[in-house]
């Protein structure tokens, strides 16, 4: 009796570490949902089917839409997507996350980003920051294209009007 | 009771007499009078459409946010404190020549200071809240706004320029001797009060680390040294005039020892221009935009440019002309002398100093700044209404100097009709 | 002696009052009730509780006149405790305007005849950081940013020492306790002095009526800051008071898309704004006339 009970608190114990490790972190930063693209997520939906191809190749029939120049000379698809699980990204220890929790795989190359970001000056800010509400995080993906992370240039709004000019003068 | 009756038959008959002398005059008289009617009207007309649409009506802007009300403001506050030039000469130092003509002198600096409040007013957005900057009645930034310290110090000059003039005139109409040791305090004060108005109007450009052309320590020096010049030279201009038009006897020697002092002034006002120039021109910074926009013009923008060079040729010559006695004592001359001073003063010391402030504006933007219609017209309108009351005022005040309007004429009617 | 001294009172005296009820009738017969109680109304400072209630009833009533919107006039006062900074990444503006607009739009400015904009966005050429006079104000590209060049931002910087509270001749602009410079819009008089005085150009001011859109107006507003202005009344950046007293970011923050603002509590040790000052590398412009401006620039890679 008394070694059933101690067996069962052990692995209740192990259950709960475990459950927190994996979702512990991603409570550590409220974020809002990944922005997927409309009817993409969950991968594994055509993923798991599928024979992964490990050949490192530029797509051409498949994903047409998604141009990868984001260290192309280093790195492709599947070193930050899972192979075996798309459902999930791989961090470069192998470990496999969520995409809710993305910042830790850009993270591991843009570590000073990563720490401003944490600490809250990194990105855009928008709601609370003190008070009733709460701080809003966004993702990284949220502002930059994983794929293409290079903002491109904007139309400025228009300049000042200046005293002369007929709409500002008499 | 009795008494009460006498003082206001006395002056109401007071009044009526100066209504009359003020009414009867020669066609110059009453031609200049209607002119300058005319341009108060139209002045005011134009100020009630600034007072309607809002300063909007001018050509001012948020980079130029001062134009030709302040810098007109400047120049007369100039004026008045010169005033003063002739005070110490004939109090301080009895000098004979020009004691007459001091209290005529003091009657200008109060117009001129009239002036130059109005022209502060009709800058100001909001003139019906004058009152905000009453002391205790309103909330005034005293002592730490500059512009507090000037309402107190023009208000203050007003004051001293209406009351030793009019104390004084009421006692020569009484043809009796004034109270010294009353009026005497007064007089002294008002030597370091005109000192006074004019440093704390340059301290009011002075203060201003945003505007390095204001912020340099020669400005009330150099205020004071170009009001020296331009007030005299305005007085010698109005003397000659009073001398033509009335019994008001003025020797030349008084006009020369004025044009001398002027001189001097003038080697001042050079002297200080020079060094300022040296300090922008040698040191080089890039807070000698402003400078350069004033003297050669900036990114392409040089309106201002002719005006100041004309403005400084005037200056230069005006100042030999007064330099040499030859031609500082022949009239002719001095009069051109004069007109090349109160000219080149106004350009330098309105215009040309207060755009350039603005010119670039603190974050390096450059818009020039031209006075409009409207600004021109109620300027006009504010020198002629300042001119106008110097006329009326003179046209009271030298008939009870030269002893033509007295009280004795009214003493001479009342026994006349006690006989009746 | 003494018929000298009544006969000068006198004269002095009746001309006065003469003139004074010579000016009078006409300008008493024009007032309204509003006019005059627009006249005497007190400095914001000096009013009670009750008649600070009043002149919110007063203004609500004023703006469901003239604007047809139902207006909410906050007068919230500073929270204990907070000191407004304001952080602002160089490395990353890209002169897209996008927060002058927002700032217009939350802050009912004027838009036209005259346009009024709070916040300034310059355009210097890389090299070149300090020295403002080379600086592009109107920079009108097909896309931003443009090659070669760096975007610079400005607007009140919200002084610790602040030169236009010092200049303002009827105290119509002061510090409040949270460090946001405000205006009581009632009682500025309009002199400019404050604009003059200004190094950073963060004063602008109604020339005229301002002229807005009505379905373009922010109805929630604070009376030192958002309501809608009267001609003739200074106007500045106020950290958007309105939102920052409630725990809210300022328009413009939001309205970055490049993240490049950042905002918050100077006391608070765990706010953004410490952290970047204690670990970026801060500037405020034109330190060397010591205002002491809340405004930090600091710059990343």
């Amino acid at each position: 009796m008394k070694k059933t009970i101690l067996a069962i608190t052990f692995a209740f114990l192990l259950g709960i570490y475990f459950v927190s490790f994996v979702s512990g972190v991603s409570q550590e930063f409220p974020v809002s949902p990944p922005p997927m693209t409309e009817g993409m997520f969950p991968c594994s939906s055509c993923h798991a089917s599928m024979e992964v191809n490990r050949k490192k190749r530029e797509l051409k029939d498949e994903h047409p839409d998604i141009k990868l120049h984001h260290a192309e000379t280093m790195r492709w698809c599947l070193d930050c997507h899972d192979a075996r699980n798309r459902d999930k990204l791989r961090l470069y220890n192998g470990e496999v996350i969520n995409f809710t929790e993305g910042y830790r795989l850009c993270g591991e190359c843009h570590g000073n980003v990563y720490k401003a970001w944490r600490a809250g000056i990194h990105g855009k800010r928008t709601g609370y920051f003190a008070g009733p509400g709460k701080r809003t995080y966004f993702l990284c993906a949220h502002c930059h294209d994983p794929h293409e992370p290079k903002f491109k240039p904007i139309k400025p709004e228009p300049p000042p009007l200046r005293p002369t000019e007929p709409e500002n003068a008499r | 009771m009795e008494k009460l009756r006498e003082t206001l038959k006395e002056t109401w008959h007071f009044y009526m007499k100066t209504l009359n002398l003020v009414a009867k005059g020669s066609k110059a008289y009453y031609a200049w009078c209607l002119l300058l009617l005319a341009f108060i009207a139209i002045g005011f007309i134009y100020y009630l459409k600034q007072h309607d649409i809002g300063l909007f009506a001018t050509n001012m802007n948020d980079q130029v946010s001062w134009g030709l009300y302040i810098a007109n403001f400047t120049y007369l506050v100039g004026a008045a404190a010169a005033a003063v030039l002739l005070v110490i000469p004939s109090y301080v130092y009895h000098f004979k020549p020009i004691k007459e003509i001091v209290i005529l002198g003091e009657l200008f600096a109060a117009s001129s200071v009239i002036m130059a409040i109005l022209f502060v007013m009709v800058d100001l957005g909001r003139l019906d809240r004058f009152w905000h900057m009453i002391p205790f009645i309103g909330e005034m930034n005293f002592p730490e706004s500059l512009l507090a310290w000037d309402v107190l110090a023009l208000n203050g000059y007003f004051f001293l320029n209406i009351l030793i003039p009019v104390y004084l005139l009421v006692k020569y109409y009484y043809r009796k001797e004034p109270n010294w040791k009353f009026i005497l305090p007064f007089i002294l004060i008002s030597i370091p009060w005109a000192v006074a108005i004019h440093t704390v109007t340059a301290f009011l450009y002075n203060g201003l680390p945003a505007r390095p052309f204001w912020n340099a320590s020669i400005l009330a020096p150099r205020f004071l040294a170009s009001a020296f010049c331009s007030g005299p030279a305005i007085i010698i201009l109005i003397f000659q005039i009073i001398r033509k038009v009335s019994a008001v006897k003025l020797e030349d020697e008084a006009l020369f020892k004025i044009a001398e002092l002027i001189a001097y002034a003038m080697f001042l006002n050079l002297f200080l221009l020079g060094s300022e120039i040296y300090k922008e021109y040698y040191s080089h910074s890039i807070h000698m935009a402003a400078f350069e926009y004033l003297f050669e013009g900036l990114h392409g923008h040089n309106l201002l440019v002719p005006w100041i060079w004309a403005a400084m040729a005037m200056n230069v010559i005006a100042f030999f002309i007064f330099l040499v006695p030859s031609t500082r004592k022949r009239l002719t001359t001095l009069n051109l002398g004069c007109l090349l001073v109160i000219v080149g003063v106004w350009i330098e010391k309105g215009p040309g100093f207060v755009i350039p402030g603005f010119v670039p504006d603190p974050l390096g933007e450059v818009h020039e700044y031209i006075p409009n219609l409207l600004e021109l017209m109620v300027s006009f309108g504010i020198w002629a209404l300042g001119l106008l009351i110097f006329t009326l005022l003179m046209k009271v005040a030298i008939p009870i100097v030269t002893g033509e309007f007295t009280h004795t004429e009214y003493e001479k009617e009342v026994t006349a009709l006690k006989h009746r | 002696m003494r018929d000298k001294n009544y006969t000068r009172r006198e004269f002095i005296r009746n001309l006065s009052l003469t003139a004074i009820a010579g000016m009078s009738i006409p300008l008493l017969s024009a007032c309204s009730k509003e006019e005059v109680e627009d006249f005497l109304q007190k400095h914001f400072l000096e009013m009670t509780e009750e008649e600070k209630k009043r002149l919110i009833a007063k203004l609500e009533e004023r703006y469901q006149q003239k604007y047809g919107k139902k207006f909410q006039i906050s007068m919230k006062e500073a929270q204990q405790d907070t000191l407004w900074g304001y952080g602002l990444e160089l490395s990353r503006c890209i002169g897209c305007r996008r927060c002058v607009y927002a700032c217009v739009k939350e802050n009912n400015q004027s838009r036209y005849k005259r346009q009024l904009h709070w916040i300034r966005v310059l355009q210097l050429k890389r090299g070149n950081l300090i020295n403002l006079e080379n600086s592009e104000h109107y920079y009108n590209p097909d896309t931003v940013p443009e090659k070669g060049y760096i975007y610079l931002p400005v607007q009140c910087q919200q002084c610790q020492n602040p030169p236009c509270v010092k200049v303002c001749p009827v105290h119509a602009t002061w510090q409040e306790p949270d460090g946001i410079v405000v205006v009581d819009y009632n009682w500025c008089v309009g002199c400019r002095y404050c604009i003059a005085a200004c190094p950073y150009k963060g004063r602008v001011f109604n020339w005229g009526e301002p002229n807005i859109p009505p379905e373009e107006l922010n109805t929630s507003v604070h009376y030192l800051g958002n309501r809608p202005r009267m001609k003739c009344a200074v106007e500045k950046c106020t950290f958007c008071i309105q939102r920052v007293r409630s725990g809210r970011y300022p328009a413009c923050v939001e309205a970055c898309p490049t993240g490049t603002r950042k905002f918050g509590n100077l006391l608070d040790p765990k706010s953004e704004i410490r952290y970047i000052i204690e670990n970026k590398r801060v500037f405020r412009l034109k330190e060397d006339l010591n205002t002491d401006s809340k405004f930090y620039y600091f710059f990343e890679g």
